[in-house]
């Protein structure tokens, strides 16, 4: 491991560390932090047991329609725009202002729409994903050289196959971009509705274990979330490196 | 002109909106037209200031800390290159976690209220504003530094003349997003967290099923953020433009 | 006989004020099997005129003709194109570039694995079959985009300064390959270069353009026979060859500079 990759396990490993120790000593309160190798500890026994297992499984499926679809429709609104210019001026203002839009004000009109149900919940994934996806997909295609394109039709590809087998796979850094910020929008979205309303999922019993007083529960899913979202990202960003390397001048 | 495209947009949006209204029926929506009324009526109504000053209030402190915080961090790793590269994936990380789950963390240190409130708000903020910051002044030329040695400028002369204009741009974007993030943040733990404010009001009128209601704090909501982005999004352009 | 290749009065004239008179009129006939060369300054239209032939841009006046049809907005089939950009993609290895027009076609994967072999084998890229482009040089990476484009045994093959990037030594190497390829093949070749002992060396025809709008100021023939190579370049008949076209062409290149 580099230098620099050892200085940030340590300090990382530092801040826990002194989390614990604070804890263990009272200095802060068992009531508003429980020591992280408590929350460990929680964690593992509420997973051997099975317990919150449905939740989980409700979660990570609503993420993973939400990321899907935003895949899907994203990709395909952005290569749609990205070949007609007209379209895509009269929409630039959205994409400028979209991720200011507080995203979450519109749940309860969800909610009404589509009842208490997943649906709200994987359709704000869904919109806080999409224009990630459609924004960094544009800003691939964008890039294409002219040169592939003409390329493509002395192969006489028609449009669609055009798209599909040379301008999408150039693009595919910058689509892969979008993936991950898709994922991540995917979790805070689902995630973060699930806490607001909802009767099940991981967000909801975070937000039952608080309001019943059961520190334990609650930070053993905290916890969870977190490792699991880093642990993601963390995927994610190896398997670019990965991709990425294939394309750089050597 | 430049300011036909956005407005055509606008156009299209209340026209896709009074015709989904058309589709679905009162059962689920009102029309743009409705709703515009309902706002005014809610603008006018003594009782709904209070919960706007509030969210404001609320809103604007966690924004302030947000941007002290964020700078703090942000400029010293941008400048200290070991350690900007060994912060840089941890703030990219907390960037991506739901910020969300730690809210009864906030709850438990901060109690039910407004610090909770603008905690919630300064925290969602904070990440974005020490990223940009830090890249900006990461990204700084460097013969502007060479540049300022060689006029062996003071200290406050270099800051003021060289360190400020050439990473006020990025900052500059790093504020913007920050501003939005911070008005989210606000807002969600006024969602769940509070008895006062407008996403309390949100959540109130949901569960009164007041679909008049929903809609025109929605409306309101949008409008602000979108507004005061698309001003801060011609500020952060030009200040690209400006000085490149 | 009827040609290969026939443009009749094409021009090609971008809209706009003021318009650009980019190409024309040229008249040109191609016979099957030919090498035709097309020197000429820059920015004289060398690169539309493929275009042009291609399908990838329509004539403003006249029409193009293939094989007796009509070539009209979109590229016929039987037709290669080598760019002067690197067209290669950069998501495929060596192997998969060559392979890329043969399995859009369908063919099935045995008879992709025999012609790709043999694509490669006849570019001496056989170490990098695995390789990406990113890791070649531009040279090679210009061999994959020639191996691709022979790969579907087309009957005209376009190339537009396929060697611009290559030093000299090289461009002489490359030229000896394109005159294998072209024997082996059989197809028709119109060559876009700048160099003249390029145009001169390997070409049947060489036709000078003139400064924009280019047009064909003269078509020189060459009468080298089928069997030729790099070394002719040391032939007393190159020289005389060479001066003249470069005769033609001093006037014309100034004239681009000037406006240039």
């Amino acid at each position: 491991m580099t230098r620099v990759g050892f200085t940030r396990l340590f300090i990382i490993l530092l801040a826990v560390g002194l989390l614990e120790l604070l804890c263990r000593l009272g200095v802060i309160p068992s009531f508003t932090l429980i020591p992280p190798s408590a929350m460990a500890q929680s964690l593992w026994t509420i997973l051997a047991s099975g317990k919150f297992t449905p939740d989980i499984v409700t979660t990570l499926t609503n993420v993973g329609i939400a990321i899907a679809t935003a895949m899907i429709a994203g990709i395909a609104l952005g290569t749609l725009l990205q070949s007609w210019p007209a379209a895509r001026r009269v929409l630039d203002p959205l994409f400028a202002t979209y991720y200011a839009v507080p995203m979450y004000a519109f749940y309860p009109l969800l909610i009404v729409i589509f009842g208490l149900g997943d649906l709200p919940q994987v359709a704000i994934g869904f919109l806080l994903a999409v224009m990630a996806v459609i924004i960094n997909t544009l800003n691939g295609l964008d890039r294409v050289p002219p040169v592939l394109l003409k390329a493509a039709r002395v192969h006489r590809l028609g449009p669609l196959a055009a798209a599909l087998r040379v301008r999408l796979p150039y693009a595919a850094p910058y689509v892969f971009t979008g993936f991950k910020l898709a994922v991540a929008y995917s979790f805070i979205g689902v995630i973060g509705a699930e806490f607001i309303t909802s009767s099940r999922g991981i967000g909801y019993e975070i937000s039952f274990a608080y309001n019943n007083f059961d520190n334990g529960v609650m930070y053993a899913m905290i916890l969870f979330i977190l490792l699991l979202v880093i642990t993601v990202n963390m995927t994610l960003h190896v398997w670019e490196k990965r991709l990425l390397a294939r394309r750089r001048r050597a | 002109m430049r300011w036909r495209d956005p407005l055509f947009l606008v156009v299209i949006l209340f026209v896709i909106w009074e015709l989904l209204y058309l589709a679905v029926g009162d059962v689920a929506l009102r029309s743009p037209v409705a709703t515009g009324k309902s706002l005014g009526a809610m603008l006018g109504d003594a009782r709904f200031l209070p919960h706007v000053r509030e969210t404001l209030l609320a809103f604007v402190q966690g924004f302030a800390i947000a941007v002290v915080v964020g700078l703090l961090i942000g400029v010293p790793l941008g400048a200290a290159r070991f350690a900007g590269e060994v912060a840089e994936p941890i703030l990219v990380a907390l960037y991506s976690i739901p910020k969300v789950t730690l809210y009864p963390v906030i709850l438990l240190v901060f109690g039910i209220g407004m610090p909770a409130k603008v905690a919630f708000g300064a925290i969602h903020g904070i990440v974005p504003i020490s990223i940009f910051a830090m890249n900006a002044v990461r990204n700084i030329n460097p013969t502007h530094l060479r540049t300022a040695r060689v006029m062996r400028l003071s200290t406050s002369s270099f800051a003021l003349k060289i360190l400020i204009p050439a990473a006020l741009p990025e900052i500059v974007t790093g504020v913007r997003v920050g501003f939005s993030l911070a008005l989210i943040g606000t807002l969600l733990g006024e969602m769940f967290g509070s008895q006062r404010g407008l996403g309390h009001l949100l959540m109130q009128a949901m569960s009164l099923h007041n679909i008049e209601r929903i809609l025109a704090l929605t409306l309101l909501l949008v409008a602000f953020a979108a507004g005061v982005n698309a001003l801060l999004l011609a500020l952060d352009r030009h200040l690209h433009r400006a000085l490149p | 006989m009827t040609s290969h290749v026939a443009l009749r009065g094409v021009s090609r004239i971008y809209p706009g004020k003021p318009e650009v008179h980019a190409l024309g009129p040229i008249d040109l006939e191609l016979a099957r099997g030919e090498f035709f060369a097309v020197v000429g300054p820059s920015g004289c239209g060398k690169s539309t005129l493929l275009d042009v032939i291609a399908g990838l841009a329509s004539p403003s006046t006249g029409e193009v003709t293939f094989e007796s049809k009509r070539v009209k907005g979109e590229v016929p089939p039987g037709i290669g194109v080598v760019f002067q950009e690197d067209a290669s993609f950069p998501w495929l290895t060596v192997h998969d570039n060559i392979a890329f027009g043969l399995r859009e076609a369908g063919a099935a994967e045995g008879e992709v694995a025999a012609q790709v072999g043999y694509a490669i084998e006849f570019m001496g890229l056989k170490e990098f079959a695995r390789a990406y482009p990113a890791q070649l040089s531009g040279g090679m990476r210009q061999r994959v985009c020639i191996a691709r484009t022979l790969v579907l045994k087309p009957r005209l093959i376009l190339l537009d300064e396929p060697f611009g990037a290559l030093d000299q030594q090289t461009r002489l190497l490359m030229g000896d390959e394109l005159l294998r390829l072209w024997r082996e093949t059989g197809a028709t070749i119109l060559l876009i270069t700048h160099a003249l002992d390029e145009a001169t060396m390997l070409a049947d025809r060489v036709g000078v353009m003139s400064a924009r709008p280019g047009r064909f100021l003269d078509i020189i023939s060459t009468a080298w026979p089928r069997e030729r190579d790099s070394t002719i370049v040391s032939s007393e008949s190159f020289g005389r060859l060479t001066s003249r076209i470069w005769t033609l062409l001093r006037g014309e290149s100034i004239r681009a500079l000037g406006r240039a």
